[in-house]
């Protein structure tokens, strides 16, 4: 049991992450890109290293000493991501490549498995394009039809018409909180009417369970994807959470060694959960630096990082519009407590792409693009946007650099 | 680290705030040609009109950044006129020129090694010479250039 600080102390949070006190032509660094990939501190990074240094070995099949620790470490890793997200069980913890993986599992493995030509799926135009291409993708192979859930001019889900949607529906996928609006979206409501409508959902919540505290048993959502690296883990592994009956149900995604219990030239029969969806050697550093970011997260507590990040979107939004007027255009809800750390923006006519060029002249890190989610920037009528996104290392001082930043930027762009 | 005004360079601004050859022509006899680039989201739409071998005219259409919309404004003032054949050589000199630092992006030194077809002049091109020290923005100076070369192959 852990006992929660009160509150996050950013500068002494920064002091943790190695790369950001990293200068470039003296300028220190302000990373506000957090929802493409956040830092790593030191213990994560520390975690990774020993375990190459002391422990590695393939795991699962080593009769000696270490194999064993190895395997303890992978499992541990997994025991750790199950109570992060207060999951049941670790046979319902499936290790991926990341959250596109995930995200494919489901359909590739779910999808054919239960849709049928003509069977519906329910998107939403706030998806990621990792949400919304592996469903076009079984479109094109067994002919399913997709439904878009539209977004209000807010960028909020419209749910008015939800109940038509839903009818017949087989399943619908929808992110936690949008990674270019941050909208935070209501799983557990659209669970409910999902459900009742006999609708299973999946939800993509990459940009949520790095930021809010996360209970896969009350979010409402049959199967629930995310990546590690967008949490202060390593790259190269993400997760799949389905309740286990759903699971047992699907057939194995990849094949190969670690997901079979027997093989013979007749056939195969399948591992146990979760390994069943785990074919070949898995990333077994990445998920001990998984484990070790769970234990700094789980330190400072997700309640605290989340009141950090709500009073700073706060901060960030007050200071922007106070300073920039009707020359910023900042997409997504205006309430912070309906939002996470997530600033897409458009500044003046000035393209997303001079302005990070811009920002990045100060050292200052954002993103500049579609953020894949093209139908998205399709439906708010831009090609791209500038994107600021924050977290738990980011502070007062981070937005107030952003800030004469972009007035810089406007007064190289003045015609 | 090179200073934004290697980047942003006065000439550049200009096509940018007022870029030459801005628009649709009917197709056909216009062939039209699409590119995108997909880091972020930039699209180009080229119109190309041909008497025999000879551009006879040239319109840009799409959406993008200073550097995309500038290179796409000056590439058209450029090769209005020329022959295919020139056109082509034009943006073989122009897309050398954007890769010529390939190989050490952080010297100041190599521009003086700049051996390309002595024939072609670059004239206002020239200017955007400095978006090779910003590898990220080299897709958006070329966008239109390849673009151009799918027009011509009639792609």
């Amino acid at each position: 049991m852990t006992i929660e600080k009160v509150g996050l102390d950013a500068a002494a949070l920064k002091a943790q992450f190695p790369l950001l006190s990293r200068t470039i032509n003296g300028r220190r660094m302000v990373y506000l890109d957090s929802a493409n990939t956040s830092q790593k501190p030191d213990t994560v990074i520390d975690a990774i290293s020993d375990y190459y240094r002391n422990t590695n070995a393939n795991v699962h099949r080593g009769s000696y000493q270490i194999a064993h620790e190895a395997t303890e470490a992978l499992e541990g890793a997994r025991a750790k991501v199950a109570s992060f997200i207060n999951a049941p069980s670790t046979s319902e913890v499936v290790f991926s490549k990341n959250a596109t993986e995930s995200l494919n599992l489901v359909a590739q493995s779910w999808g054919r498995k239960n849709l049928r030509e003509g069977d519906t799926v329910v998107l939403t135009e706030l998806e990621h394009h990792a949400n919304i291409v592996p469903w076009q993708m079984l479109r094109e192979a067994i002919g399913i039809e997709l439904r878009w859930i539209p977004i209000t001019d807010e960028g909020k889900l419209d749910l008015s018409d939800l109940d038509r949607l839903l009818d017949g529906a087989s399943l619908v996928c929808v992110s936690a909180m949008s990674n270019v609006l941050g909208t935070l979206n209501p799983i557990s409501d659209i669970a409910t009417r999902a459900h009742a409508a006999g609708a299973l959902v999946l939800a993509d919540a990459s940009q949520y369970v790095p930021h809010l505290p996360t209970d896969v048993q009350t979010l409402g959502a049959d199967f629930v994807a995310f990546t590690a690296h967008k949490m202060c883990a390593p790259t190269g592994i993400g997760v799949l959470w389905a309740r286990e009956e759903l699971l047992e149900d699907m057939p194995p995604f990849l094949g190969g060694g670690e997901m079979i219990l027997q093989v013979t030239k007749e056939g195969y029969t399948t591992n146990d959960l979760p390994w069943k969806f785990e074919a070949g050697t898995p990333p077994i550093a990445e998920a001990v630096g998984l484990g070790a970011a769970i234990d700094f997260l789980s330190e400072l507590g997700m309640k605290n990082v989340r009141a950090h990040e709500v009073a700073l979107t706060a901060y960030a939004l007050r200071t922007l519009s106070e300073r920039f007027g009707d020359d910023i255009k900042i997409f997504g809800p205006s309430e912070p407590a309906e939002r996470g750390g997530v600033l897409s923006f458009t500044y003046r006519d000035v393209h997303p792409h001079d302005v990070a060029q811009v920002l990045d002249q100060q050292n200052v890190c954002v993103r500049a693009g579609h953020h894949c989610a093209k139908p998205l920037m399709q439906r708010l009528g831009v090609g791209s946007t500038t994107r600021a996104s924050l977290y738990l290392y980011n502070d007062e001082s981070d937005i107030d650099v952003l800030s004469d930043s972009l007035a810089e930027a406007g007064d190289m762009f003045t015609f | 680290m090179p200073g934004l005004e290697d980047l942003y360079r006065e000439i550049i601004l200009d096509h940018y705030r007022n870029p030459r050859n801005r628009g649709e022509l009917e197709t056909p006899p216009a062939r039209r040609a699409e590119g995108f680039n997909p880091l972020c989201g930039d699209e180009v739409v080229i119109y190309l009109e041909t008497d025999g071998d000879l551009i006879t005219d040239l319109k840009i259409g799409g959406q993008g950044c200073s550097i995309s919309q500038s290179s796409a404004s000056m590439m058209s003032a450029a090769v209005k006129g020329m022959t295919v054949d020139e056109a082509q050589n034009i943006t073989r000199v122009f897309k050398a020129m954007m890769s010529i630092h390939e190989s050490g992006l952080d010297g100041d030194g190599g521009d003086e090694d700049l051996q390309i077809d002595d024939e072609v002049s670059l004239g206002d091109l020239e200017a955007l010479r400095g978006v090779v020290r910003f590898p990220v923005r080299i897709k958006c100076a070329t966008l239109s250039w390849n673009t151009l070369l799918d027009a011509i192959d009639g792609h």
